[in-house]
């Protein structure tokens, strides 16, 4: 099996018969079979197949897309189904908007120009040096730097050109470097090289990114990843001005289908991790635990240490851990507790399955006990029984094929790219933490009598404030991932929530919960606009992980008590149902509104200001400071 | 005789290519007469055609042939060591 990332290797190999596949996409099932289709390694003629077929799916069942605009100095156009096709394999249907070859500033600064008519919700920068007149100037260290200002200013120019026309969020590409050198290895250090000026270029572009609320696709660090030599083709450029290699699309495109899929919250959550050859070398049932392969001076110990390396580097980030094993609890977590080579530890491991039953079974108990989707989960597993018997009964979770030697498994997981972030908050940094925590939690549950004086030994205080630009990353994050309780499900970039912050019209919310176990961050946010004497809800979306702690009355009572002193006479909610939000049907009649009929295809209800009396919960609220400060200077 | 073999799989390359099981690579077969055979559509024939083969293409080659047959010439060529 190839370990070359242009191969895609932990996808599995396309079936025999895809173009009939392809072409038997009909019905109503044509979605998801097509679906499933994408999650296969494609050349770039079997994107082709199957972008072209989504582009007719997309037309006939009216499927929700998100619309991507793409501008380049090179010929994109094959490119675009393959953009469709990968952004599908991480959850998001697209539709493609391309522009003729090297329209790329006209169409950013014209106001009335396709691109920005369209309203995409994203626009793709493609460019590369040869698209930014970056002439080499050696030895010229004011010119050369003159000339990456420019070629700076004119990329923001188009940036600001496409946000101001169409609100879109632009997506940047770094430059990938050149492959070749006038003066070897003394080339980057030679102001004004065309080596220097993509470096130069490339790290101002990543600060500048960086403290927007655009994206970067980091395709300097794709070609790298690819080699040089391989990504740029000259045959290629010369014949039709195709920008990188085509054996290089594949991957391209999946580098921004991810990224895609992170904006729009489909990021995975949570690594499952097998533990017999792949934590570990051998059987530890049979083996016993002085029998196990793991540790320094043995090349196999190494390598799976590297995958436990990888895996304690991936919790730090907020990936949550989890173990699903066929094996004997007691066997199992010995190793955890007593075995010296050992990285991970219980205490890094949220949920821990280890027993007899199959594997789709214990992954979906993981799941449940997370309380997150299964779509959040990857499972590492060296057994290919055990990887093809999750995928057929669970399609949702990722399953990376893996190579045989397991010093390749870290590198592969990571290739993948299931975990793409566009933001690190500090909620991201103490997630994995936060789980745990819920499990102490539960045990409390266990002890307390019943659920009143349980969630009263939490001392649970809400800290209930505007939106901010402290919490702005956070909310963006939590309004585009919310999938389970989320009233509306509308989704908002970074720069509409900025705009949110300063309108002294309706109620913004964040609400963040602490307890005896700890903070559990920002966990709620609610969103009001003002309609006549009236407020409506436009978003109410609370974390999972908080469910069943009286969040949801607190959280009304203090909209109430906003609406109140604001004068509001009424408020409206909405209820929109998805295939994700059922377990919030109930959620306005159990708080007491009044159901006002159908609308907007969900359920639409009122709650009366003047008569409303506050829900006595076992929370404490306390007003958020920076808010307070913040509407103040308002 | 010797253009079968390399025909039969540029017949099933052209299926592939163009998605349609009508097609049949015969010597005279031109570009005009298939369907999405565009010049993007060349690109991503001979992008095929160079993985099935194991062959590389110069720009050159890649827009000067003039029917299937010049091309079964060039890629007989290219695969004889």
């Amino acid at each position: 099996m190839s370990t070359n990332p242009t191969d895609l290797p932990w996808l599995l190999a396309a079936p025999d018969d895809f173009r009939a596949q392809v072409r038997a996409l009909a019905g109503p099932e044509s979605a998801a079979k097509a679906r499933q289709l994408a999650l296969h390694r494609l050349d770039l003629n079997q994107l082709h197949t199957l972008g072209r077929a989504l582009t007719s799916i997309i037309a006939r069942d009216t499927i929700k897309t998100t619309k991507l605009g793409v501008l380049s100095n090179g010929t994109i156009d094959l490119m675009l189904p393959a953009f469709a096709v990968s952004a599908l394999r991480h959850g998001v249907w697209l539709e493609n908007l391309g522009s003729s070859f090297d329209q790329a500033a006209q169409q950013a600064l014209d106001p009335a120009s396709d691109i920005n008519r369209a309203r995409c919700d994203f626009v793709l920068l493609a460019l590369d040096h040869r698209g930014l007149s970056l002439l080499p100037a050696p030895g010229d260290r004011e010119g050369a730097r003159g000339l990456v200002d420019q070629a700076l200013g004119h990329v923001e120019a188009m940036r600001r050109g496409l946000r101001g026309a169409s609100g879109c969020t632009v997506i940047l590409q770094t430059l990938p470097q050149v492959p070749t050198a006038l003066f070897g290895s003394f080339e980057r250090g030679v102001p004004g090289t065309t080596q220097w000026m993509i470096d130069r270029f490339n790290s101002e572009l990543r600060t500048a990114v960086a403290g927007s609320s655009d994206l970067l696709l980091d395709v300097a660090a794709l070609a790298e990843t690819v080699g040089l030599t391989r990504w740029h083709d000259p045959v290629q450029w010369a014949l039709g001005k195709f920008p990188c290699a085509h054996d290089a699309v594949p991957l391209y495109a999946d580098w921004l289908g991810r990224l895609i899929g992170a904006a729009r919250g489909k990021s995975r959550k949570c690594l499952v991790l097998d533990l017999d050859n792949t934590l570990w070398g051998g059987v530890i049932g049979d083996d016993g635990l002085g029998g196990i392969v793991l540790g320094n001076g043995n090349p196999a110990g190494e390598a799976f240490l590297s995958v436990q390396q990888a895996a304690l580097a991936l919790r730090d980030r907020g990936v949550i851990l989890a173990v699903s094993s066929k094996n004997d609890d007691e066997v199992a977590r010995s190793a955890f507790r007593t075995h010296p080579e050992m990285l991970l530890r219980e205490q890094h491991i949220a949920v821990f399955q280890a027993n007899w039953r199959d594997k789709a079974t214990n992954i979906k108990a993981i799941a449940e006990t997370l309380n997150i989707g299964i779509d959040s989960l990857v499972l590492l597993d060296d057994n290919p029984a055990e990887r093809a018997q999750v995928r057929g009964a669970l399609p949702e979770v990722a399953v990376p094929e893996l190579p045989e030697d397991p010093a390749f498994f870290a590198q592969t997981l990571l290739a993948a790219g299931y975990f793409e972030s566009i933001a690190f908050t500090a909620e991201d940094r103490q997630r994995a933490d936060q789980y745990q925590a819920n499990a102490a939690r539960a045990e409390l549950l266990g002890a307390a009598t019943d659920l009143d004086s349980y969630l009263r030994s939490l001392d649970m205080k809400a800290i209930v404030g505007r939106f901010d630009s402290v919490a702005r990353a956070r909310i963006t994050q939590l309004i585009n991932k919310t999938n389970q309780f989320n009233l509306t499900t509308r989704r908002y970039t970074e720069s509409q929530i900025m705009a949110l912050e300063s309108s002294s019209e309706g109620l913004t919310l964040q609400i963040r919960l602490v307890d005896k176990f700890g903070d559990n961050g920002i966990v709620a946010i609610v969103i009001c606009v003002p309609d006549g004497p009236d407020w409506v809800i436009d978003t109410w979306l609370m974390s999972c992980r908080v469910l069943n702690r009286k969040l949801e009355e607190t959280t009304l009572n203090c909209i109430m008590a906003a609406a109140k002193s604001a004068g509001v006479r009424t408020v409206m909610g909405h209820f929109l149902p998805t295939d994700r939000n059922d377990m919030v049907r109930e959620h306005y009649p159990k708080l007491g509104f009044e159901r006002l009929g159908d609308g907007d295809g969900g359920t639409r209800w009122r709650l009366d200001v003047g008569s409303y009396a506050a829900a006595c919960v076992p929370i404490e609220i306390v007003e958020l400071e920076s808010a307070a400060s913040d509407s103040a200077r308002t | 005789m010797a253009q079968a073999p390399v025909l039969d799989k540029l017949t099933s390359i052209l299926r592939d290519v163009f998605d349609s099981d009508e097609l049949v690579a015969t010597p005279d077969l031109t570009a005009q007469k298939v369907a999405g055979w565009d010049s993007l559509g060349n690109v991503r024939l001979f992008l095929e055609i160079e993985r099935v083969f194991s062959i590389r293409f110069s720009a050159m080659e890649t827009t000067s042939l003039k029917n299937v047959g010049e091309l079964v010439t060039v890629i007989e060529k290219k695969t004889r060591r």
